[in-house]
């Protein structure tokens, strides 16, 4: 058992990493804790840099997770701008990028995602930009403007967003998606038909189905040999987990992440992984991965309870968020492998839509501007019983009947 | 600065200091308080800040707005006087609130 000169080392400082240090001492960690991170800010809120923070809706102050005095207040040794380069498994010690020597009795690795790189001539320009991080936010606030024409490749929850944010900040927008409709890989044809009609109503480009040759000085050209304007370029064609450091050691899978277990908890024993750079049990009984900040939160959490000795928290339902314009996204549960979908509400404004299973459970909940919704969906899922589908459906009928039981 | 005390579903007490005009979801994040998760970061996204506001202090609280409202209205442990604290602004008026947590933010 842990005592006061056991050293937990958390690498990665977003949302995963501040958290796990929070619960590691609400749960009662007896020993130090070390933060270590490659930014050199304090840990802060990512999904606004998309949204408020790129519309100039944020501040420095309200991005981070918590205040400086946080980290000293809960004996939180924080190192920023410090990047970690290899571990050493067996003498269990990191090495940092100034060659430091840093030992440890926990790992927890919390290296987040990296954005996703596609081989396209011209992708290396100094006009084409991703978002993972704040400094790649504020490199695209700075190139947005009224005016600006914005060109996203992918049309992902990332690219629809920051669509939305330069159309706000007075740019034209031109989305380009090779698929056939817009958040293929993540939402229903229901939700990607909503969505889609939302952007063309604000005025975005919204082109489908359309492949992309290279992106040139002042253009992108496109498999047709067409070529779409282009002040500034956003790739946003997906996530990778980022494992490198997890690779120097043989904790990384081949085709990319690193496996944890319901603690959280990798193959070695000495070592956690939690946030998106893992690859985690899921519901259903599947595996893999799931890129949102309540998944991080939860397996900080597990993380931390798995250390401190405390029973391992009951699991979440995953959900997620998207604000686009005046519009507000909320997905609970997953909806792949779903037997039927029921719609409950479609409006010009609002949607909801819920996945059953074969059993009629729900397994997932898409909800646009209609909270009541998401908010019984995702209670309903956490039930895991069979529901009258034709009373979802139906508006009329009460949905508090359905989520009580 | 307002002192708001909040109450652990186990019972534990917590006292912080809590600045005006922030909410007392990150009066509670800043100073670690168990209890509330706030995963979406106080964008009334998620009713995971969700406190039980003392009965003497429901009229200083104010009530919920309607997105609020609509957040709370499938919450597992909802009462009459349930808020979701990242709405409910730190004033002057409010030093002294008392604030319980459910058995369970999900």
């Amino acid at each position: 058992m842990a005592d006061a000169s056991s050293r937990v080392v958390v690498v990665g400082a977003g949302h995963g990493g501040s958290n796990a240090v929070a619960f590691l001492r609400q749960y009662g960690w007896p020993g130090e804790i070390l933060l270590v991170g490659d930014e050199p800010i304090l840990p802060y809120h990512r999904p606004p840099l998309s949204k408020a923070w790129l519309k100039g809706e944020a501040t420095a102050e309200s991005l981070a997770l918590r205040p400086a005095d946080f980290y000293p207040k809960q004996r939180v040794t924080l190192r920023l701008g410090t990047r970690v380069e290899a571990i050493d498994r067996a003498a269990k010690a990191l090495r940092l990028a100034d060659g430091e020597s840093l030992a440890y009795d926990h790992l927890i690795l919390a290296t987040g995602a990296r954005a996703r790189r596609i081989p396209l001539p011209g992708a290396d320009a100094p006009h084409v930009l991703t978002l993972r991080n704040a400094a790649d936010a504020d490199a695209l606030k700075a190139a947005i403007g009224p005016g600006k024409r914005v060109v996203v490749i992918g049309a992902g929850w990332i690219g629809l967003e920051v669509a939305a944010s330069a159309r706000a900040l007075g740019a034209e927008a031109c989305v380009l998606e090779a698929q056939d409709r817009v958040l293929a890989r993540v939402a229903s044809p229901g939700l990607s038909a909503f969505v889609d009609a939302a952007h063309r109503a604000h005025g975005v480009d919204l082109r489908l189905k359309v492949g992309v040759e290279a992106i040139e000085a002042g253009a992108v050209r496109l498999a047709d040999g067409s070529r779409v304007p282009a002040d500034l370029v956003l790739l946003g064609v997906g996530a990778a987990a980022e494992d490198s450091l997890a690779r120097t050691c043989g904790l990384a899978e081949p085709t990319g992440g690193i496996r944890v277990d319901h603690n959280a908890c990798t193959a070695d024993p000495a070592i956690h992984a939690i946030g998106d750079c893992t690859i985690r049990p899921l519901p259903g009984g599947a595996t893999g991965r799931l890129e949102s900040v309540p998944s991080a939160t939860e397996q900080a959490k597990a993380a931390a309870a798995h250390l401190c000795g405390k029973p391992a928290p009951a699991p979440e339902v995953p959900w997620f968020w998207s604000d686009q314009y005046e519009l507000r996204i909320q997905v609970a549960g997953l909806a792949q492998g779903a037997a039927r979908a029921v719609t409950r509400l479609r409006t010009t404004d609002k949607l909801s839509v819920f996945h059953l299973d074969a059993m009629g459970r729900v397994q997932a909940v898409e909800a646009v501007s209609s909270a009541p919704d998401f908010m019984a969906g995702k209670r309903l899922i956490g039930l895991g019983k069979p529901v009258d589908a034709a009373a979802l459906a139906d508006p009329a009928q009460p949905l508090a009947a359905l989520a009580v039981g | 600065m307002p002192k708001i005390t909040y109450i652990e579903h186990n019972g534990t007490e917590h006292v912080v200091d809590v600045a005006i005009g922030q909410t007392v979801m990150q009066g509670a994040v800043d100073n670690n308080v168990p209890g509330i998760d706030a995963d979406c970061g106080g964008e009334c996204a998620c009713a995971t800040c969700h406190v039980f506001v003392d009965p003497a202090w429901e009229a200083k609280t104010g009530t919920a707005n309607e997105q609020e409202a609509s957040m709370l209205s499938f919450a597992a442990t909802k009462q009459d006087n349930s808020r979701l604290s990242c709405q409910i602004e730190v004033t002057a008026a409010l030093d002294g609130l008392v604030v319980r947590m459910p058995e369970a933010q999900h």
